[in-house]
């Protein structure tokens, strides 16, 4: 047995900064604080030496020089003449534009494919399985470059549907056109008097919205259940028609037309980013679906139980108890999965799409040699999109986290 | 008298269940017709298998496996399945396979100069890729069974310099000098913390290799081979590709990122205010970026932080970059494993009297480590397949190689045969640490 020792009475010694564990972790940090300072110093008088004996400092001046290169693929003004600035830019919205693309398409392929994943049908749960195994076990990029090659390789070229044997023909009543070019699908055209179908359109779902919000209170009032989502397909559909043919049919479709060597007209979507989107989203799919399942899975087995002894239907039981319950698990790491898919967007320099990676950190760094600037500009896009991505996270785990009082 | 007209005296044999309760039609009714949505889902399943089969089957099976370019391939499938038949070209796989398993490595080092003609008397081709892979495999072996014998670990710790050398080739001394800097810091540990100090052991410990390393490793390996000259034919690393490369990127960012993952968790859980801030910036700017800028850095602009002139290989580079990538993810993943551990563990482990260290090696990170293994293997599978990302920077790894191979006049415009081979191989690998990860968990399944 030892003895209970009283604390050390004697004053403070040089010696107590290592052995005493009050004081120990203090010295350590010091330390750890002393040695990442001087690294930290080191990287970064190196790389002003090198800097310098390159001729090249520090300095972002560089964005407002004209660029000089052409982007096809823009969501904004931009030709060769305008600033190295302005086509990061242009890349960054092509970046977020696939990104939301990819994300819509994967959140419906993969919630679709984990609920049938989890079906009692056999044949349809091994084939989601293989669904799932297939992609997730080969490199994203892989899909990627694969996907583009199909399309150069297998799609016809504009050429063979010209003439009377044709050799490839349009889809949907001559309106769609798949081609080793791109897709060229319709464009909507907007003539007098459209402005009132939009606001119809729009105004008709904020009636869905105050009809919901009604008619939740009148069955809480009343018991009564109505048929809502017959009325608010209705209410969706019926005005806007109305109000299309009182105006004069004032929305028409611009169709994809064979002149010359190519289609003209209609809306053209180049081949690399329809094999970027169409990857990104088959591949991060397949691990939406395994969250899903997981998050149905980890509901307890006496929810489903209980809400069939209360007497509800099955479609019931998923929309009012499952659902909820099984959401709170399947959020956060779907969209962390939206995350992943925004960073393997960066993988579009592989196809030529020019996202930020593609200006900014392909072509804008080659033309200036502003290797630092760039990379550092690069990563800052990066960050501030994952970092909002995260933030809406955290936003959403707080309101849906189980309120214990 | 005990005459019971109505008692069966003696039991009657079992019967087959009835025909529609048992046997694959009662399978089948309750599997695939159950209800009519499920009937109709089980059709449509059906005819999408039929199609896509009915599409793949014959372009598989109708194939050619011996021809030189891909118009010879389609004349010869014509030849023998009929003028209207097309199918897969798999001679391209047969011509190919040795480059897209290698890249461009010298096949025959020690012959000529290049190393890609065989002389007489030389070796198997490629026999020192070979070899590193069969070493790697039994170096790894002891680490995933635990039934084999425990001294086999001594051969993996030796396995990374003896990896190096066989695949970079050189003079054998480098590696085994920096081998005896590891040894040195054993050494210089055993005598000063007997005669100093513990604590004088482990500073010892840290900054004699690197003295060693820094100073004196170069110059005395430069002796010791002018007075002893073994060696192998050196092979530069842009000479490195395919399969191979992929394996040297994947297997050291694996092996390197657990321990380094494991580091930034404990940081990043500790109560050191500025560790715990370094961590955590760490963890989040590498998890916040995309792994290619992450390689552009490697191959454009690590060189800026270096002193000037100084210039290290780029397979190493990527190696560096890819092993801090995966090790943020791996510290989120052994980050989770550490907070769903209860309280008591830890409070247990702290009355027992156990300090940090002892607390963390044998109590609570065994535990963390086993919770977070599916994790752990999904980020090692993640970290595989991002090795395919060097293509982009130019490494030859397959995906590099599919465009050298398509850009070749003679197979121009193949697609699927190639890309099918990669994904099938990359496939193989990730499906069995996938499964691997399945095996583990049961095994060490401790609940009832």
């Amino acid at each position: 047995m030892s003895a209970i020792t009283d604390p050390p009475k004697d004053g403070f010694r040089p010696s107590m900064l290592i052995y005493d564990s009050r004081y120990r972790s203090m010295t350590i940090q010091v330390v750890a604080l002393m040695l990442f300072m001087l690294g930290v110093g080191w990287l970064v008088s190196n790389a002003a030496a090198n800097l310098a004996a390159l001729g090249k400092p520090l300095g972002f001046s560089f964005l407002s020089d004209p660029a000089g290169y052409d982007i096809n693929q823009r969501l904004i003004e931009y030709n060769s003449q305008m600033s190295h600035g302005r086509a990061a830019i242009v890349g960054l919205l092509n970046t977020l534009l696939v990104a939301v693309m990819g994300c819509a398409l994967a959140t419906v392929l993969g919630v679709t494919i984990g609920i049938l994943r989890l079906s009692h049908n056999w044949l349809v749960a091994r084939l989601m399985t293989l669904y799932i195994e297939t992609l997730r076990n080969v490199p994203v990029l892989l899909w990627i470059v694969l996907m583009m090659a199909v399309f150069i390789e297998s799609f016809p070229r504009p050429n063979d549907f010209r003439g009377d044997n044709a050799t490839a023909s349009m889809y949907l009543n001559d309106s769609v056109a798949l081609t080793n070019r791109g897709f060229y699908i319709p464009k909507p055209e907007f003539f007098d008097g459209s402005l009132i179908v939009v606001l119809t359109f729009l105004l008709s779902i904020v009636a869905i919205y105050v009809f919901g919000k009604w008619s939740k209170a009148r069955q809480a009032a009343t018991g009564q259940i109505l048929p809502n989502g017959w009325i608010k397909l209705a209410i969706f559909f019926v005005p806007s028609i109305i109000i299309y043919f009182i105006m004069g049919s004032p929305i028409g479709l611009e169709l994809p037309v064979l002149k010359g060597f190519n289609f003209k007209g209609g809306f053209h979507m180049r081949n690399s980013l329809i094999a970027l989107w169409l990857a990104l989203s088959f591949y991060t799919a397949a691990f939406i679906a395994e969250n899903v399942r997981a998050g149905i899975q980890a509901v307890d087995k006496g929810q489903s139980e209980a809400a069939a002894a209360l007497g509800l239907r099955p479609n019931r039981t998923m929309k009012l108890v499952i659902l909820p319950q099984a959401l709170r698990v399947i959020i956060p790491p779907l969209i962390s999965q939206y995350l992943n898919l925004t960073k393997n967007s960066s993988l579009a320099i592989a196809v030529g799409y020019m996202d930020v990676t593609g200006t900014l950190g392909g072509i804008t760094l080659n033309q200036t040699g502003r290797e630092m600037e760039c990379l550092l500009l690069l990563m800052l896009c990066y960050l501030i999109i994952s970092l909002s991505i995260s933030g809406v996270m955290n936003w959403y785990n707080e309101s849906v986290k189980l309120k214990e009082r | 008298m005990s005459f019971q007209p109505y008692v069966r005296t003696d039991i009657l044999p079992e019967q087959a269940p009835p025909s529609t309760a048992s046997g694959p039609i009662a399978w089948m009714r309750e599997n695939l017709f159950a209800t009519i949505p499920n009937a109709i889902l089980t059709i449509v399943a059906v005819y999408f298998i039929f199609s896509i089969l009915h599409e793949v089957l014959p372009w598989v099976i109708k194939s050619s496996w011996a021809a030189g370019s891909l118009s010879e391939c389609r004349d010869v499938i014509r030849e023998t399945y009929g003028p209207d038949s097309t199918g897969a070209c798999w001679a391209v796989i047969r011509e190919r396979y040795l480059q897209l398993l290698f890249g461009f490595y010298p096949p025959f080092p020690g012959g000529e100069a290049n190393g890609s003609v065989a002389v007489e008397g030389s070796m198997m081709a490629y026999f020192r890729v070979n070899l590193t892979f069969v070493f790697m495999l039994v170096a790894i072996a002891p680490l995933l069974f635990n039934s084999l014998p425990r001294k086999m670990i001594w051969f993996s710790a030796l396995f990374p310099f003896l990896a190096f050398w066989l695949l970079w080739g050189g003079s054998i001394w480098p590696p085994l000098m920096v081998l005896a800097g590891i040894a040195l810091g054993g050494v210089a540990y055993g005598v000063l913390s007997k005669a100093v100090s513990p604590l004088a052991g482990v500073i010892a410990a840290l900054v004699t290799p690197v003295i060693w390393w820094l100073l004196l490793a170069g110059p005395v390996a430069g002796v010791l081979h002018g007075i002893a000259p073994i060696g192998i034919l050196d092979v530069a690393t842009d000479r490195f590709g395919g399969f191979m490369l992929s394996v040297i990127i994947g297997v050291t960012g694996i092996a390197l990122s657990l321990p380094l993952g494991i580091l930034l968790a404990l940081g990043r859980q500790s109560d050191m205010m500025f560790i715990k801030a370094m961590c955590v910036g760490f963890i989040e700017f590498i998890r916040g970026v995309p792994l290619i800028t992450l390689l552009f850095v490697a191959s454009v602009l690590l060189n800026y932080f270096l002193p000037t002139g100084t210039t290290f290989d780029l397979v190493l580079r990527v190696v560096i970059m890819v092993t801090l990538f995966a090790s943020a993810y791996m510290a989120e993943v052994v980050r989770g494993g550490l907070a769903a551990l209860p309280t008591g563990q830890y409070e247990a482990a702290d009355s027992l009297g156990l300090d940090y260290w002892k607390a963390t090696r044998l109590i609570t990170l065994p535990q963390a480590l086993k919770i977070s293994i599916p994790g752990i293997v999904s980020t090692f599978i993640g970290l595989f397949k991002d090795t395919t990302l060097v293509s982009i920077i130019g490494l030859m790894d397959p995906i590099g190689l599919t465009n050298v191979i398509r850009a070749d006049t003679n197979w121009n415009g193949i697609v699927w045969e190639l890309y099918g081979f990669i994904a099938l191989v990359f496939f193989l690998f990730c499906f069995s640490m996938s499964r691997y990860s399945m095996y583990l968990e049961r095994k060490l399944k401790t609940g009832h």
